[in-house]
């Protein structure tokens, strides 16, 4: 009897992936997968924080292809070792801050380690030529293979018809004549593949599968970086990118300003690690401040921004309530700031 | 059997998923984990990812802002 091969599949959540499984499956080989959480992933987080997305259903998409492909599934928490990927890229972000050569490389790299220590035999992504503007490129793709180590345990179902055989396709445990030749970024290929195989239904994240491809959120944590002096950052931080309006002011301080009530309520928990503004004379927002050495003028600003965005931005002064990070606090009244006196440059 | 505490509060999913796959790991079949969350995207993530790798929910409980799922530990190699 033959022995049962064994791959694993890198899962984002996203069509690509679950055709490519699909078709590693339809071949009799054992699949499993894997995903890996970087602390940017748009999966999660967000949908938690932001009141108006808690009435939405919502769903881990990795763990959702999984169940419709019923294969187990492997969430692994890469953060630590991910800040290296994000703060020192080999082959430099792309469009924003997103490194995604260096991380694509990275995530077989890592899937490689998990088939030795789990005894599989070889690793499969979604991967289509000419897709991505960076990772997908015919000249990109050997760069995966051999940076990470997989070399020719890396197969890419939907366009290995494109590529040189693998080590699976020589071996005949996959049978490359039932492989694919996509490329580019047409989606009509995936969409007949699809109905092939009867799927109805799948997931598209908006905007790519992490936040570092968003142009807004890169600006925030460029200007991190810039205001310390140096690339670097803890998953509190990152994750507080995600929430809030960020402003600004000053060169030493920002604050980030709840756009709505769950965004308040999560802000809440922060409340130790950062000196905070709460309007109480108006209904308001949560504000905290990012920043050290704060003179009474800075606060006084402060103040005054967070007043312009909460119901009492046209009365002539709104009462806050001002706290420590130990939890003492004392109240100021302000006048809030008016619309035109906010430079554009302020918001992040 | 034994039963088992998980302390995921204050984390955010897929977090507390991960690391109630983690402390399964350890853990023999018939035995039963609690979790305790705070992020209700885990009412959705912690009973999809058993089904799929063959555990059991045995009850979800909200107390205050507190999610406590109950976890039989399946008999999968
Ligand atoms: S979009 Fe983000 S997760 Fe996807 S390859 Fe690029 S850097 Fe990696």
């Amino acid at each position: 009897m033959s022995t049962q091969r064994k791959a694993v599949s890198l899962i984002s959540g996203g069509f690509d992936s679950m055709l490519a499984t699909k078709t590693i499956m339809e071949q009799g080989i054992h699949v499993e997968g894997i995903n890996f959480f970087t602390g940017f992933c748009v999966e999660g987080h967000t949908h938690a924080i932001r009141k108006k997305d808690k009435e939405k259903p919502k769903r881990n998409n990795a763990l959702w292809v999984a169940e419709q492909l019923g294969i187990k599934m492997h969430i692994v928490d890469v953060i630590e070792e991910y800040k290296d990927i994000v703060i020192n890229p080999s082959h430099g972000y792309g469009q924003n801050l997103n490194p995604c050569l260096d991380c694509k490389g990275f995530m077989v790299k890592k899937a490689l380690q998990w088939i030795q220590e789990n005894d599989f035999d070889f690793i499969i992504t979604g991967e289509v030529i000419g897709q991505r503007p960076m990772s997908q490129r015919k000249d990109t793709m050997p760069v995966i293979a051999r940076e990470s180590g997989a070399g020719d345990l890396l197969l890419r179902p939907l366009c290995a018809k494109n590529l040189p055989e693998t080590l699976p396709e020589r071996e005949g445990w996959v049978d490359r004549d039932k492989l694919h030749d996509f490329s580019g970024r047409s989606r009509k290929p995936q969409m007949a593949l699809a109905a092939e195989f009867g799927i109805e239904e799948w997931a598209q994240p908006a905007g790519g599968c992490c936040f570092l491809t968003d142009a807004a959120y890169s600006k925030k944590l460029a200007d991190m970086w810039q205001t310390r002096g140096e690339k670097r950052y803890e998953l509190d931080d990152i994750m507080m990118l995600k929430v809030g309006r960020h402003v600004r002011p000053r060169p030493h301080f920002k604050l980030i300003i709840g756009r709505e009530e769950g965004e308040n309520n999560f802000m809440q928990g922060y409340r130790k690690q950062f000196v905070s503004l709460k309007t109480v004379s108006h209904a308001g927002p949560l504000a905290l401040i990012d920043g050290d050495n704060m003179s009474d003028e800075d606060i006084q600003l402060a103040a005054s921004i967070v007043a312009r965005f909460s119901q009492g931005k046209a009365a002539d002064e709104v009462e806050l309530e001002l706290r420590s990070k130990e939890g003492t606090s004392t109240t100021m009244k302000v006048a809030p700031m008016l619309a035109d006196d906010m430079p554009e440059e302020w918001y992040l | 059997m034994n039963i088992h505490q998980l302390d995921a509060r204050r984390l955010l999913c897929p977090l507390p998923v991960i690391r109630t796959q983690d402390r399964v790991k350890a853990l023999q079949p018939g035995d039963v984990l609690q979790v305790t969350c705070t992020d209700p995207g885990v009412k959705n993530d912690i009973p999809a990812w058993c089904r799929i790798n063959g555990h059991e929910i045995e009850d979800i409980s909200e107390q205050d802002d507190e999610i406590i799922i109950t976890i039989k530990v399946g008999d999968i190699s």
